[in-house]
């Protein structure tokens, strides 16, 4: 690839950003942290003042399950580090997921998804959605033809997550968002496990991201929340297949979304019709903590990564274990792929599979000491969860195996704790599970 | 709204608005490789306030078709027209956003009859761009989108701090300029440059000149002098405020437009 002979002026870089962007000091009080603004409303100087800033008129807050102050820095800084033109933060990464698609699609529409995802989003695609008249059809996320051949008459989005659960597929985005493009279809993507510190979607062809803001973004594993990022890159009037946006709407006196507002269609109406209407907003409160959280991201996602690979690299040569599927390791069949995705690194979230099936996953869990055995991922502190004996209980093996979870598959989510003590925690939980199943055998 | 013009497609957007056949007409002109949708609060406003508002896409801009129009007077013969077709008394006030601002001047000046009111945010008069903006434009290169929207932004603007909930107005500004067409910006600039002010007749009509104190792009005392050069001006200062002024400072500049144009 040549250079280009011209040069772009500086701009802050993603740790200034991470501090930074969407908030300067409060001018009245002079505080430097971002106030958090516990109201429910917010007061009109007059009503003409009022009748536009309910009509798109003027920039503001009117009340708080639309937009406040303290959300609004969360959200433009979620813009800003993932190089969107705006967000909108919700109550949960599950609203986060549903507002996305519900501001774009409804009955009779039609989703391609990979069909290795977060439990959550697989219940509202399979189950939930469907009673409401929006199907999916899920595909391998390693092949980009099959996305291509799913996709109907109906289609109005494909979806993927950057990094699969469980088996940590990497989503080769340029190629899936080509593929939607070619269909006229926007490309939606969960950022959960990367964050964007490790990967920004839309700078490699997603239209759309989406975060649960629990996890990495937070850090603290303290709120609930999440983030919806509009790129500002699909045009939603190049064909019919959007009507939410390229049509009028009643529930706003006609306005035509991509019509007035361009490139900020979309979040302004995830904002004006599914907050408003859906109300899965995301508390002042809640939305400080999680600023608070990101305001280290950079320092943390490096640890997060490095921390992980160690921790993936020592099980890797463990007798007791059979497998270990990070796209860090030369092993993992995305390896390749993950360089180009993910170059600062592949996540702290993975899986390995134990020799000794459910067993032998029970008693590690249970000898484990500074990993925290709970259904979470992406805190600074390690955490380790055993499908088969907690989530999947009772699920068969056949089932499970189907479902790409071995009985004696483990994931962890590795914190920033001393890497040595990490791998003691481990050491220590392997000897026991080779204890036991020697004594089984 | 879609129109002809010439046989070309013609964008505008209404701000929403259904106006009465009687009603004024306001025309808001964007600025170089923009588009209407810059406009989207103030259009929204003086719609609901009763305007016949026409947030027009330039010839080869946004939503429009035809050719790149690539003098400040030729584009300001276009928007003449238009408002000619779209009044109902073939008179309007022009608001106009650096190029934009060129056209309002232009068209003042040499359609004295089809001009009520102009209001000029972020301007100069010349207006002058750099070598090295210009070869960036002409070869389409991501720099020049970079250099445009980084430099309309104050060095607050460029950190943050949107009074528009949520909104990254560093990236809309970004996303605008990529998906304008191919040389639209080039050819905006370069019509900029060539734009010859003291050819222009002394504009009569009442004017408000809006500066950013901290624009780069159109530097606060090349405003003032635009402001001198007028003979009925009320000038206006924004404290902070970068060239992208509609995203850093929109309740300021709606207050001023309506403080003006609402007289």
């Amino acid at each position: 690839m040549s250079e280009s002979k011209h040069r772009s002026p500086p701009t802050a870089g993603f740790d200034t950003m991470a501090l930074h962007a969407g908030q300067s000091p409060d001018p009245t009080t002079g505080a430097r942290a971002t106030p958090i603004y516990q109201s429910a409303a917010f007061v009109f100087p007059d009503s003409d003042v009022a009748a536009g800033l309910f009509n798109i008129e003027r920039a503001g807050h009117v009340y708080s399950r639309l937009s406040n102050p303290t959300n609004a820095v969360l959200e433009e800084r979620m813009a800003a580090l993932d190089h969107g033109v705006g967000a909108v933060v919700t109550a949960s990464g599950q609203a986060a997921m549903h507002l996305a698609v519900t501001t774009l699609l409804g009955a009779g529409d039609h989703i391609v998804s990979s069909r290795s995802l977060y439990g959550g989003t697989h219940n509202l695609l399979e189950y939930t959605l469907s009673r409401f008249g929006i199907s999916t059809t899920f595909v391998d996320p390693r092949d980009p033809a099959a996305f291509a051949a799913a996709i109907q008459d109906n289609t109005k989005l494909v979806f993927g997550e950057v990094l699969g659960n469980p088996g940590l597929e990497v989503l080769d985005i340029p190629k899936i968002a080509a593929i939607a493009h070619s269909h006229g279809l926007p490309l939606l993507v969960d950022a959960t496990f990367a964050t964007p510190y490790l990967c920004r979607p839309i700078d490699l062809g997603a239209d759309l991201v989406m975060h649960s803001a629990t996890k990495f973004l937070s850090g603290h594993g303290v709120v609930i929340g999440g983030v919806v990022v509009d790129g500002g890159t699909f045009d939603w009037m190049a064909n019919d297949k959007f009507p939410t946006l390229s049509q009028p709407y009643a529930g706003f006196h006609d306005l035509v979304f991509a019509e007035e507002f361009g490139p900020q269609a979309f979040i302004t109406r995830a904002r004006k019709e599914g907050i408003r209407d859906f109300g899965a907003c995301m508390a002042p409160m809640t939305a400080f903590q999680i600023l608070q959280g990101l305001e280290t991201l950079p320092l943390r996602m490096q640890r997060h990564v490095s921390n992980a690979l160690a921790v993936a690299e020592f099980l890797q040569e463990h007798p007791m274990v059979e497998s270990v599927s990070h796209p860090g390791l030369s092993s993992h069949p995305d390896f390749e792929l993950a360089k180009q995705i993910l170059p600062l690194g592949a996540g702290a979230v993975f899986s390995f599979e134990l020799r000794g099936g459910r067993e032998a996953g029970r008693v590690l869990i249970e000898s484990l000491e500074l990993f925290s055995h709970l259904a979470n991922v992406g805190d600074a502190k390690s955490l380790v969860i055993h499908p088969a004996s907690t989530t999947h209980h009772r699920v068969e093996e056949k089932a499970l195996r189907a479902a790409g979870i071995g009985p004696g598959l483990v994931r962890l989510s590795v914190g920033l704790e001393d890497r040595k003590d990490l791998l003691s925690d481990l050491k220590g939980a392997l000897r026991a599970v080779e204890k036991t199943m020697g004594k089984n055998q | 709204m879609k129109i002809e013009l010439n046989g070309e497609p013609v964008f505008y957007s209404t701000g929403s608005g259904k106006p009465a056949d009687n009603a004024p007409t306001l025309v808001f002109v964007h600025g170089a490789g923009f588009d209407h949708s810059i406009w989207v609060m103030p259009a929204r406003y003086f719609a609901r306030h009763g305007w016949r508002v026409v947030a027009v896409d330039l010839p080869g801009h946004g939503r429009s078709g035809g050719a790149l129009l690539t003098s400040i007077d030729q584009m300001a013969d276009w928007v003449a027209q238009l408002i000619v077709a779209v009044s109902s008394d073939q008179q309007a006030s022009v608001v106009g956003h650096s190029m934009g601002s060129l056209i309002a001047m232009s068209l003042a000046a040499r359609y004295p009859d089809n001009v009520a009111k102009i209001a000029l945010l972020g301007t100069s008069a010349p207006m002058p761009v750099s070598d090295v903006l210009l070869n960036a434009a002409m070869d389409n290169d991501q720099a020049a989108v970079d250099m445009t929207n980084v430099w309309s932004h104050s060095a607050k603007g460029r950190l943050g701090s949107s009074e528009n909930p949520g909104l990254s107005n560093l990236h809309v500004g970004e996303r605008l300029l990529q998906q304008a067409g191919r040389d639209v910006l080039y050819t905006d600039l370069a019509a900029c440059n060539g734009f010859q002010a003291e050819a222009l007749v002394p504009v009569q009509q009442p004017a408000l000149v809006i500066i950013g104190d901290d624009d780069k792009m159109t530097p606060p005392r090349a405003g003032m002098a635009v402001a001198e050069s007028l003979t009925d001006v009320r000038q206006r200062r924004l404290p902070g405020c970068g060239h992208s002024m509609l995203s850093e400072k929109p309740n300021e500049v709606l207050d001023e437009l309506a403080g003006f144009l609402l007289l």
